[in-house]
């Protein structure tokens, strides 16, 4: 029912939004484009002109890349394996007829609003220590040497740090979608004698595929940046064992001074992001017309 | 939801319920309780539940070494400064897609969430010598500014799933009144649309607040928010477990008591409406 008016009006409206956005998203990327194709180095001013390829193969080729790619993989595999099995188990749980469920909410969904320092900080220094940590107290307690995470195994502490973070907000997700689940279908399962496991198989878990789906998108978008956690933590060390794709393009570029190459690996990364967008954007559009 | 189950299995279930969320809670509780204890308490080998000597000390030390209100009111500048920044730009955005929408309204609004797939690392880069030169390196508004282009498609996805919500033969009826365009959004729109800004503008400064790229990318000393004042801890020199306790529990308290008003805004905020 909208006039002409309104529709230009419309336009005025959102004229703003677009445009910052527009400028946003083109003005930075197609200068990390072209600096990519650059020797360009803020030490060393003797490093001008057109590189071609040269960026890429030098960030493609470098031993701390293929390590970097593993190592992005792992961390989101890892993280998406806890955090969508324990957040399933975990709504599942707190769907259930328990005492103080209101609280119990409030309880698992605070990690998820500590901000990343302060939750890579509290593991690193309160838990994972070998000396004074909780985790070596535990260890010590049960008669065991205490680990020492972050030496021996760099990249599963910054794994167990990001799934602390994000399980309450899988297990949230999940919950909301469980609790939109009809109590007459459960009951009328219920009556037609399905056990417990075959009321989970066929009845709660197609219901939650939609939600389960969107929490591994979205959470692979926040997870391909991981970057506070190992900053504050290993520093992406020992050598590159902790180092994803992201902390790379931050020591190469950042760090090293060495624009091109740091572009390089940002332009790597967008691409990366880009392939997981795709999927997220068709799950999210075809909600759209629902 | 009443299911008809023995007190036997509810007393069963709350046990291993609150058990795992007593785990999941065992990080933060530690800072609340190791925050208030002296540091020798803090890394004794024989640890201690409750502080046994209570002590205000760690904060006033925190706060000496490190600044805390200075970095906490460049959090709250930042954090709130974005979020309004974004919400007046857009709430007009979001107002005309939900209610005078064209052919072209998805397009905009999945290419705005495209905007926010984006990977921080690859424009820090050029931000970060734009920053440079423009001398907007380690300053709020350079800050406030980063921060409210990354949230705006969030902002404007919320709106729009708030907005489409509010019945639009109402905005009609005002119509059919003779209402003036500009009185429509003033006297019948926002009065029915401020739950949905408010939720928007709670869950923004929530992720402002904990945005750890940015803020520790392009700030030092002087802009410095509280995610950088907290990584500043990252290198400690000597006794300082209870110190780190009492800066950390400075840092998330406040956002913490937000995020327990905000869980169901949350759901819908980060899912871009997916999921209600």
């Amino acid at each position: 029912m909208a006039t002409a008016q309104t529709r230009t009006l419309a336009r005025i409206m959102m004229a703003p939004s677009v445009i910052v956005l527009l400028i946003w998203m083109i003005v930075p990327l197609a200068m990390t484009l072209w600096f990519s194709f650059q020797n360009y180095s803020l030490i060393n001013p003797m490093m001008t002109g057109f590189a071609g390829w040269g960026n890429y193969l030098y960030v493609i080729g470098d031993p701390s890349f293929t390590q970097s790619l593993v190592n992005t993989l792992i961390l989101v595999g890892g993280v998406l394996l806890i955090t969508v099995i324990g957040g399933t188990f975990l709504a599942l749980l707190l769907d259930q007829p328990i005492w103080g469920q209101g609280i119990l909410r409030i309880i698992v969904i605070s990690p998820f609003f500590v901000m990343p320092p302060v939750a890579a900080l509290i593991w690193k220094n309160g838990f994972m220590h070998p000396g004074y940590g909780m985790l070596g107290h535990l260890w010590k307690f049960f008669g065991l040497e205490p680990v020492d995470w972050f030496n021996q195994y760099p990249l599963f502490s910054v794994i167990v740090i990001v799934a602390w973070q994000w399980l309450p907000f899988a297990t949230l997700i999940l919950l909301t979608a469980l609790q939109s689940l009809s109590e007459e279908q459960r009951e009328a399962a219920e009556m037609d004698g399905a056990n417990a496991i075959n009321r989970f198989y066929y009845i709660i878990l197609p219901h939650m595929a939609r939600s389960i789906t969107i929490v591994i998108l979205i959470q692979t978008i926040f997870l391909l940046g991981i970057f506070a956690e190992i900053r504050v933590t290993t520093g992406g060390g020992p050598g590159y064992a902790s180092t994803n794709i992201a902390f790379l393009v931050f020591r190469t570029g950042i760090l090293s001074n060495d624009i091109g190459a740091g572009s390089a690996g940002g332009v790597v990364a967008v691409v990366i992001a880009n392939i997981v967008a795709f999927f997220l954007m068709r799950a999210v559009g075809k909600n759209l017309d629902a | 939801m009443a299911r008809n189950v023995s007190t036997g299995t509810k007393v069963g279930f709350t046990i291993a319920a609150w058990a795992v969320a007593l785990i999941l809670f065992s990080p933060i509780l530690w800072v609340l309780l190791t925050a208030f204890k002296t540091e020798a308490e803090a890394i004794s080998n024989t640890p201690t539940f409750f502080p046994q000597n209570f002590t205000l000390e760690n904060f006033s030390a925190v706060q000496d070494r490190s600044d805390y209100f200075k970095h906490a009111i460049n959090s709250i500048l930042v954090s709130v400064g974005s979020t309004l920044l974004g919400l007046i730009i857009g709430i007009p955005a979001a107002w005309s897609m939900a209610f005078a929408p064209s052919k072209k309204t998805k397009d905009i609004l999945m290419w705005m969430l495209s905007t926010k797939m984006m990977p921080a690392v690859g424009v820090l880069i050029p931000i970060y010598l734009i920053f440079r030169d423009l001398r907007l390196l380690d300053t709020v508004h350079g800050l406030t500014l980063i921060m409210t282009l990354i949230n705006l498609p969030i902002i404007i996805w919320m709106l729009y799933t708030y907005f489409k919500e509010i019945p639009v033969d109402i905005l009609e009826a005002a119509r059919m009144d003779g209402a003036e365009l500009w009185n429509e959004i003033v006297h019948v729109l926002v009065p029915m649309a401020v739950p949905g800004i408010a939720s928007t503008l709670l869950l923004n400064v929530i992720l402002a607040w904990n945005e750890a790229f940015w803020t520790i990318t392009l700030t030092s000393g002087r802009a410095g928010t509280l995610t950088a004042f907290i990584s500043s801890f990252s290198s400690p020199q000597g006794l300082f477990l209870a110190k780190l306790s009492a800066a950390s529990l400075l840092a998330i308290a406040p956002i913490l008591l937000m995020g327990w008003f905000s869980q169901k805004q949350l759901v819908r905020g980060l899912t871009f409406g997916a999921v209600k």
